[in-house]
């Protein structure tokens, strides 16, 4: 079935959109665990970035990019713990912490890729089983044919690549363990008011071990998508403050995770418009300048946060060290 | 009551931070296979070795000192102004519109603007984020970083746009009126008879700086304001009750640290590069919050802490030329393993020193 030009444009802007988003899915969710048991996490950046090095070169060496997922897992994981060993057990400034490991990141990954490798801080190029495929969902090509819809689910939402559908049912699961279980409870009372959770004999500090710590595993998740999913291998600075917009996004989404969900998608719409079409031309009056749309996150992040459309409240012990005696 | 002694909480506790930090670096680079005594030899003679080693150093550290003054005053006020570098970026827009506006014949003519038109537009940049925190309870780190993306984005438009040379395919302006040059390290000391490296960017804003230390020092120790400031910073109820103003104290302390952060660019756009280009600053934004916790957000230290960089910059660039498995991202790894242990860590560090210290104490008193 042939489709018209602006049919196939707007499929392919859609695509991009959903790979795009990826990313600040995983990022997202990690920082509403983090930050919902009330420690900021502006380190989601470095996490990224050091798990996006480490899974490219451990799939490199192995050759398995499903071990060199668990590789950057690891060390995104370690880089949490020292956030929760700074943060919960010396009680110091979480947000000087997560600057600190967004720097550590930025550095080691070029030491380490540079002595390992001299390309630069580039690992070596990710090919065959050290890198991921995409699947094709079935009877992508048996529904092809049905209008509209069918080029949709052909193109848009089948063929990607596995951690992409592993981070759309994170979504749903996370809203779950955080709204429907008992964990969940504890986890949103611990960034409220942690004092109420002491007192009910749960351990405050158990319990935001365990939320900085899923953090990491995500963070890890969101690099080791962007040196073995989106891309081919690791370059210097590859997070390219992904980890930022992931905040901005979940700010946006006011700490919720199926509005972090939307959220993300608007911003990695506005990422796949950015690449897809550079300057955008409004019925010959003028131009939207490409900087513009790539600007628009932030923006519209301040926008929410000085609360003129609806007010984002953080979680309120958020940023403050838990003192049991007072 | 006082846990620590002055000196030890003054000097001790930063001094033992940094020696973690180093050590910590140091098993880094054992870890790429090269020897730490000889990364340190190379650096220090990288950055002091010659005038011209010893003129980047200085250059880098002026950088340092605006920057980590600017994220010490907002210290001061319990702010933490993330921001320099979108601040830093945007002023070197305002001394890029000063000295195109006009064939400037001096520079010492030229300066006095230039430092008026980075210091408003760096204060502009702060400004927002600024009124944000204090009117609308805006969380000021989020919104100075998002303000960062929002800079580059700025410049990117503006160096790509209206505020392109023609003549080069480069995003960057037109060339400065030779009339702006600032004089260099080379050129001031010349005629004293003193020779310093020609290639060496340092230039007469690493006097600008140690005047804007001098300045912050009297203006936080010294004067009314500056009491209002760190009334506000200990205490924001109590500083309320004796009647200063929140929205006042946020308003000027940020301005006055996003002005000291678009002092940056004096010493880079109009000093080293004479013209704008687009990512001038980098990195220097997040160096000062290194510098500012290095140097206990107080003008003398800063400039040490300031200098520290300076020569851990320089030395960076060096370890590339002598030593193959370390490149110049070493200095990224220090930098943040210091801000770590002074910034993040120092409990784990204060804690035992102050049982330590009252242990002794104790035993003092026993013994009279």
């Amino acid at each position: 079935m042939e489709h018209s030009q602006n049919f196939v444009l707007f499929l392919v802007t859609l695509n991009q959109m959903i790979t795009v988003s990826v990313v600040l899915i995983f990022a997202g969710l990690a920082g509403l665990f983090s930050e919902r048991s009330g420690i900021f996490d502006i380190g989601l950046e470095g996490k990224m970035l050091i798990s996006a090095f480490f899974a490219a070169a451990v799939s490199f060496a192995t050759g398995n990019v499903w071990i060199g997922v668990l590789g950057g897992i690891a060390a995104s994981m370690v880089f949490a713990l020292i956030h929760g060993i700074t943060s919960i057990t010396f009680r110091g400034n979480q947000l000087i912490s997560g600057v600190a490991l967004n720097f550590l990141a930025s550095g080691l990954t070029v030491v380490l890729g540079n002595a390992w490798y001299r390309k630069g801080g580039q690992t070596p190029t990710l090919s065959g089983d050290a890198r991921f495929s995409e699947i094709t969902l079935p009877f992508a090509d048996a529904l092809r044919d049905v209008p509209f819809l069918g080029p949709i689910y052909a193109e848009v939402i089948s063929g990607h690549k596995p951690l992409v559908y592993v981070a759309f049912a994170l979504v749903p699961l996370s809203w779950w363990l955080l709204y429907r279980t008992r964990f969940g409870l504890r986890l949103r009372a611990v960034g409220e008011n942690p004092a109420s959770v002491d007192t009910a004999g749960i351990s405050v500090i158990r319990l935001r071990f365990v939320a900085v710590l899923i953090a990491g595993v995500l963070c890890g998740l969101a690099g080791a998508y962007l040196s073995t999913s989106q891309g081919a291998a690791f370059g210097r600075e590859m997070t390219a403050g992904r980890g930022f917009i992931a905040l901005a996004a979940l700010i946006f989404a006011k700490w919720r995770p199926w509005y972090l969900l939307m959220a993300t998608l608007l911003f990695g719409l506005l990422e796949a418009i950015s690449n897809l079409f550079p300057n955008i031309d409004v019925f010959g009056l003028f131009t939207i300048p490409v900087q513009f749309t790539q600007a628009l996150p932030y923006i519209l992040t301040v926008v929410i946060l000085a609360g003129f459309v609806g007010k984002a409240i953080p979680p309120r012990a958020g940023g403050e060290p838990y003192v049991k005696e007072r | 009551m006082e846990r620590l002694p002055r000196w030890a909480d003054v000097f001790l506790v930063p001094f033992i931070n940094l020696l973690l930090a180093f050590f910590v670096s140091g098993l880094v680079v054992l870890a790429v296979g090269e020897d730490p005594v000889k990364a340190v030899w190379v650096m220090l003679k990288g950055s002091l070795g010659s005038t011209a080693g010893l003129g980047y150093t200085l250059y880098y550290a002026t950088n340092y000192i605006f920057t980590g003054l600017a994220v010490a005053i907002a210290f001061h006020a319990r702010l933490f102004n993330i921001g320099g570098e979108g601040q830093a970026a945007i002023a070197g827009v305002g001394v890029a519109l000063v000295l195109l506006a006009a064939n400037w014949p001096h520079w010492m003519l030229a300066l006095p603007f230039a430092i008026i038109g980075a210091g408003a537009f760096g204060a502009m940049w702060a400004a927002i984020p600024a009124y944000l925190q204090a009117r609308r309870g805006s969380h000021i780190v989020i919104t100075t970083i998002m303000f960062n993306f929002i800079a580059a984005a700025v410049m990117g438009f503006l160096l790509n746009g209206w505020l392109k040379s023609p003549r080069t395919q480069n995003a960057e302006s037109l060339p400065f009126p030779p009339g702006a040059h600032l004089p260099t390290a080379h050129e001031l000391l010349a005629p004293l008879g003193i020779g310093f490296s020609k290639s060496a960017p340092l230039n007469i804003s690493f006097l600008l700086a140690l005047l804007c230390a001098w300045l912050v020092f009297l203006l936080l120790w010294r004067t009314r304001l500056g009491y209002a400031i760190r009334a506000f910073g200990q205490s924001e109820s109590a500083a309320r009750y004796a009647g200063i103003s929140a929205v006042r104290i946020i308003m000027i302390t940020m301005l006055i640290s996003g002005a000291l952060a678009g002092m940056l660019s004096i010493n880079v756009v109009m000093g080293e590069q004479g013209r704008l280009i687009k990512e001038f600053v980098e990195g220097a934004g997040f160096v000062g919050i290194a510098v500012a916790l290095m140097g206990r957000s107080h003008p003398f230290g800063i400039v040490l802490a300031a200098i520290l960089f300076g020569m851990l910059t320089q030395g960076g660039f060096e370890l590339l030329w002598e030593m193959p498995n370390l490149s110049k991202e070493m200095v990224l790894v220090i930098q943040a393993l210091i801000i770590l242990f002074t910034g993040a860590l120092d409990n784990m560090v204060r804690a035992p020193l102050e049982r330590l210290f009252l242990y002794f104490n104790r035993r003092k008193e026993g013994a009279v």
